[in-house]
């Protein structure tokens, strides 16, 4: 079994307008989705879920800014690992996460092997 | 009262406008913003957690303890606080010990609710930003679900809400009611949530699906309504017998394809018994005491409609006896329509033609398609089918959605033929 983290952008602005309706109807979604991939034994990990924003530090300088910012338009919602044998598999699974639906997108990256 | 059945699972709208209802009361109606966007965030954070964590036990209690804490955070930080009332402050520490669950706390929350209504229906509002204001604050619904059910564009709604907010901001208008203006506010709050109700009820120019949803918000405030001391009132009961009646029978308004069915065509066996039933449990309640209102008639009229068998054996007689205290106490256009067609149900379609023709205020009927499609209705029933044709032309002319289209050109097709085959 080969695991694939699966990580979900979102542009945070887009709960500034959702209405309570489409918030639950996206909650449902994520429980029937992490409750197939789990039954289906694909669930590795499901990670926590991300703050908006934190620190960024980058490059030499190691200078500590806010960030990233709320303009983001694809900023990291969340994360989650599966374990499939093949990455075609994985993606068939990632087809089914909500983000999509709330005109997010999902990475799906394989993990190297370390044994 | 007894229980109503479990309507729809929108736990999250329910649960919006009780935290929204509850954050206003604890943070004052200046700050209703403020509150909406406490909700907006409670409600997201449960989206960020809920599906790592699972489902907590008590979803509401969860929503409240996150709403408050955040909320006073907010406070804290919020630099005006000097300016709080001795009073907010009181009912902060208050708030800060509340438990979330328990017959207490429902009994709160209901309040709270209750106080937003009133606050919705404050008399500098139109009609419209009161119901484009209840639907945001105690029904969960966002400014483009309001714009899609009102018809209205988003900004409009959304400027019709700014202007509330700015009322409440400016003119301190309070939850906390003076007793004297409770009866006044409670008469706006019945039109608001009656005209909310029929906003979805005469779906007339849009598909039915959102729309129906405002019945049914409807009727679960008028049962807020009912259970609450304050607003307990024979008017109460009669309002939501009405709506009872007429959610009942919402369904089978539209065949399987989704066309517009006549009230002598709809198949009675798919109204709503349960409903009905509750319709009749309030019915009684209403009529127990010496008032009698508009609320009350109509839920009589509605009464009748479901106790008939059919079309046929309603009893058209007590329908039109009620029509006539009716126009008495509303004197308006439909009403004086709908009474006429009960007139000729009852007493034949002559006198229903001869009724209709000296319909008062005609002038205000002009544009409404029915009115020629009773004539038409009336005139076939008595054999003048030419009669009927040119009616029905003008009925589909007058025509407001492709669904009335649909329905008037199939009445004039099926009369078309039998003035071929004559």
């Amino acid at each position: 079994m080969n695991k694939y983290m699966l990580l979900f952008r979102i542009d945070p602005g887009y709960f500034k307008t959702v209405s309570p309706e489409q918030m639950q109807q996206t909650l449902n979604k994520w429980m029937d989705w992490k409750n197939r991939l789990e039954q289906e034994g694909h669930l590795d990990q499901f990670g926590d879920r991300l703050q908006h924003s934190g620190k960024v530090i980058c490059g030499k300088t190691k200078e500590i800014t806010d960030g990233p910012f709320i303009e983001v338009k694809d900023a990291v919602q969340g994360y989650l690992v599966l374990q499939t044998e093949t990455l075609e598999q994985a993606s068939e699974l990632a087809l089914g996460c909500p983000v999509l639906d709330q005109g997010g997108s999902v990475e799906i990256r394989p993990l190297i092997k370390t044994d | 009262m007894a229980e109503l059945p479990e309507l729809v699972d929108h736990l999250f709208r329910r649960e919006a406008g009780k935290l929204t209802a509850y954050l206003s009361r604890m943070l004052g109606l200046s700050r209703l913003e403020m509150a909406e966007d406490v909700v907006q965030d409670t409600l997201c954070r449960a989206l960020e957690i809920w599906p790592v964590k699972g489902f907590p036990a008590q979803p509401t209690a969860w929503l409240m303890r996150v709403a408050r804490n955040r909320a006073l955070d907010l406070l804290r930080r919020d630099s005006q606080l000097d300016a709080l009332t001795p009073e907010l402050g009181y009912l902060q520490q208050l708030r800060k010990d509340t438990q979330f669950e328990g017959p207490d706390f429902e009994l709160a929350i209901q309040d709270d609710q209750l106080r937003m209504m009133f606050a919705c229906c404050h008399p500098q509002l139109s009609a419209m930003a009161q119901v484009s204001l209840i639907l945001k604050t105690l029904c969960g619904f966002s400014v483009a679900e309001i714009a899609h059910a009102l018809l209205a564009h988003p900004d409009a709604v959304e400027k019709r809400l700014s202007r509330a907010r700015k009322v409440f901001r400016e003119s301190g208008v309070s939850l906390d009611l003076n007793p004297l203006e409770i009866p006044d506010r409670l008469e706006a709050v019945y039109q608001a949530i009656y005209l909310l109700f029929n906003e979805g009820y005469h779906a007339s120019r849009s598909a039915a699906g959102v729309r129906e949803d405002l019945c049914f918000e409807a009727l679960r405030l008028a049962v807020l309504l009912s259970e609450h001391p304050l607003s307990q009132q024979s008017k109460t009961s009669a309002l939501l017998a009405l709506f009872c009646f007429q959610t009942a029978r919402l369904n089978s308004r539209f065949d399987l394809d989704g066309e517009l069915l006549q009230l002598a065509e709809q198949d009675r066996s798919r109204w709503d018994a349960k409903l009905i039933r509750q319709g009749f449990v309030c019915l009684e309640q209403a009529i127990k005491g010496p008032e009698l209102s508009a609320y009350h008639l109509e839920a009589v009229i509605a009464a009748l409609h479901c106790s008939a068998a059919s079309h046929a054996e309603t009893d058209w007689a007590k329908i039109l006896e009620h029509y006539d205290l009716l126009y008495r106490l509303k004197p308006t256009p439909i009403v004086a329509l709908n009474r006429a067609i009960a007139l000729g149900f009852a007493q034949g379609p002559e006198a229903g033609m001869t009724e209709l023709e000296d319909l008062p205020d005609l002038a205000l009927l002009r544009d409404y398609p029915f009115y020629p499609a009773a004539l038409a209705e009336f005139s076939l029933a008595s054999g003048q089918l030419e009669a009927a044709q040119t009616y029905f032309q003008q009925a589909l002319a007058l025509a407001r959605n492709p669904s009335e289209v649909r329905f008037f050109s199939l009445r004039l097709k099926l009369l078309k033929t039998a003035l071929s085959s004559d």
